[in-house]
């Protein structure tokens, strides 16, 4: 049998007998995906990790010039887009490409809510997409202060003494991610760490995790779908996931791209002025735009609220906010089992008005 | 018997396989919290000439590692603070037009007794003591 095995076709037969690839085209063959009038936010999921892939590669790239010392950082920055060929395209893309990945993973989450993708069984799906969503954040975060700018600098400080000002753990915290009392090269350090080393191994662990699960239950079809065609005692139609979706997910893939080059292009990352910790803040400091809203809220807060400083108030409402939004799977079902449907639009609608109107206001007051 | 043995195997390898992790843990935890290192004591520094700031105006100086702000606040006033908003830690800065210190970062004012005027700054400024000896401004900490 082994060597009837070993004869069969060639190359591909070789590899069937070492790889097994046949178990691989038999489980894409049965893969499906949902159709129906919403199938296209099915594809937000995959243009993440397609600009996930782009942030690596071009974080790769520009690994081979940066420098992470206070000394050198904003040199080799400023060395890869006015010396290195092409490397003012390679760090524009590599910047444009976060905010885009960030921008697509909020899309992708918002249409898991309002496609009601989060059910059951599917909560531990949406827990390992949320924790991935924050781990991008991290991303931002620690990527923003590694060209050692003006702004990523107070963007930095802010963020660390928000960190401090949690109770109890909250000095520590700040001082393991500052790597001292305040910001500085041992920051820098850190950051560039935490950006390269630590946040790639977790993400690639999770989205492993998320990947599995997604294949593992399938593509979740909305609630109305599924009832329509149980209705008319039929299936909701589906379509292959190969070639048909994957096909259509390239295409996507390829608009996507096409968005990124134009924007890495036409409007190149601005390297700013260099940081100096004995500078003051300058006027129209902010943060990225995906923590406008917060960095909004704490600007109208004022210093005290009854017996409570006003920063730690906000950082309180953000955490029950964060809580309340993890835990949405487990609350969006009652004691019955029946679904508070209107309860997580509601939710979903006015964390996208806060998101939306927040981030306008942090951005133009 | 064979079940005690058993268990008793299963407890050794638990056991030694926590204690491991723990032994491995402990010395990565202890790595990641940074040293404290301690703070060159500096008690007074110089602030320029006094030629060099003009009445109304103000200027970041280095006070051993912490950022001080001097105000000139007329021909012969001079007043220091702690350039580090009490808010979020942005380095503050003097606005001419207001008389007032102001933080871009959140926009908290603050007047030139480091007092809060308005905006999210939870405290006053901590207040330096500026003294003019010959030509130059000296930056001391409040005894």
């Amino acid at each position: 049998m082994e060597g009837a095995k070993a004869n069969t076709g060639g190359l591909s037969g070789w590899l069937e007998e070492r790889l097994g690839l046949s178990a691989i085209r038999e489980f894409l063959a049965h893969k499906t995906v949902p159709v129906h009038s919403g199938t296209m936010w099915y594809y937000f999921g995959g243009i993440t990790l397609f600009l996930f892939v782009i942030q690596v590669l071009t974080g790769i790239l520009l690994l081979l010039y940066y420098r992470p010392t206070t000394t050198e950082a904003y040199e080799s920055v400023q060395f890869i887009v006015t010396r290195v060929q092409f490397g003012w395209l390679v760090r524009s893309i590599h910047s444009w490409s976060a905010n885009l990945m960030i921008f697509t993973a909020m899309v992708h989450m918002f249409s898991v809510v309002f496609l009601r993708s989060y059910r059951r069984p599917r909560e531990v799906t949406w827990l390992s997409g949320i924790a991935l969503l924050c781990l991008a954040l991290g991303f931002g975060f620690s990527g923003y202060l590694l060209p050692w700018n003006t702004i990523s600098y107070f963007a930095t400080k802010v963020g660390t003494d928000m960190a401090a000002s949690l109770p109890g753990i909250g000095p520590a915290l700040a001082r393991f991610l500052r790597g001292g009392e305040d910001v500085g090269g041992a920051t820098l350090t850190r950051f560039f760490g935490f950006h390269v080393a630590v946040l790639p191994g977790l993400t690639t662990v999770l989205l492993l995790v998320h990947l599995i699960l997604v294949q593992k239950q399938g593509i979740s079809s909305p609630p109305w779908v599924e009832r329509k065609f149980q209705a008319q005692g039929g299936k909701a139609p589906q379509m292959p996931f190969f070639p048909n979706f994957f096909l259509r997910e390239m295409m996507a893939w390829y608009a996507a791209l096409a968005v990124l080059g134009s924007l890495a292009a036409i409007f190149p990352w601005e390297l700013g002025e260099k940081a100096d910790p004995f500078a003051s803040a300058p006027a129209g400091i902010r943060p990225e735009w995906y923590f406008l809203a917060p960095f909004y809220t704490l600007k109208l807060i004022p210093s005290h609220v009854a017996f409570l400083e006003g920063e730690l108030l906000g950082l309180l409402g953000f955490g029950l906010l964060a809580v309340f939004w993890i835990l949405l799977p487990f609350w969006a079902t009652n004691r019955q089992g029946m679904e508070r449907t209107r309860l997580v639009t509601g939710a979903g609608v006015a964390l996208l008005a806060y998101l939306a109107t927040f981030s306008l206001l942090g951005y133009y007051k | 018997m064979i079940t005690e043995r058993r268990n008793l195997i299963r407890t050794l390898l638990g056991g030694g396989f926590v204690a491991s992790l723990a032994a491995f843990l402990y010395p990565v935890i202890r790595f990641m919290n940074p040293p404290s290192v301690s703070e060159a004591s500096v008690n007074e520094v110089p602030g320029g000439k006094i030629q060099d700031l003009k009445p109304n105006s103000g200027k970041i100086v280095k006070f051993g590692n912490r950022p001080v702000l001097l105000v000139r606040v007329s021909e012969t006033e001079w007043r220091a603070f702690s350039a580090v908003c009490t808010h979020l830690n942005c380095t503050v800065q003097y606005q001419e037009q207001r008389r007032q210190i102001w933080c871009a970062c959140h926009n908290g004012f603050y007047d030139l007794n480091g007092n809060v005027v308005s905006g999210p700054p939870p405290k006053a400024l901590d207040e330096y003591v500026a003294r003019v000896r010959g030509d130059e401004v000296v930056i001391s900490r409040r005894a």
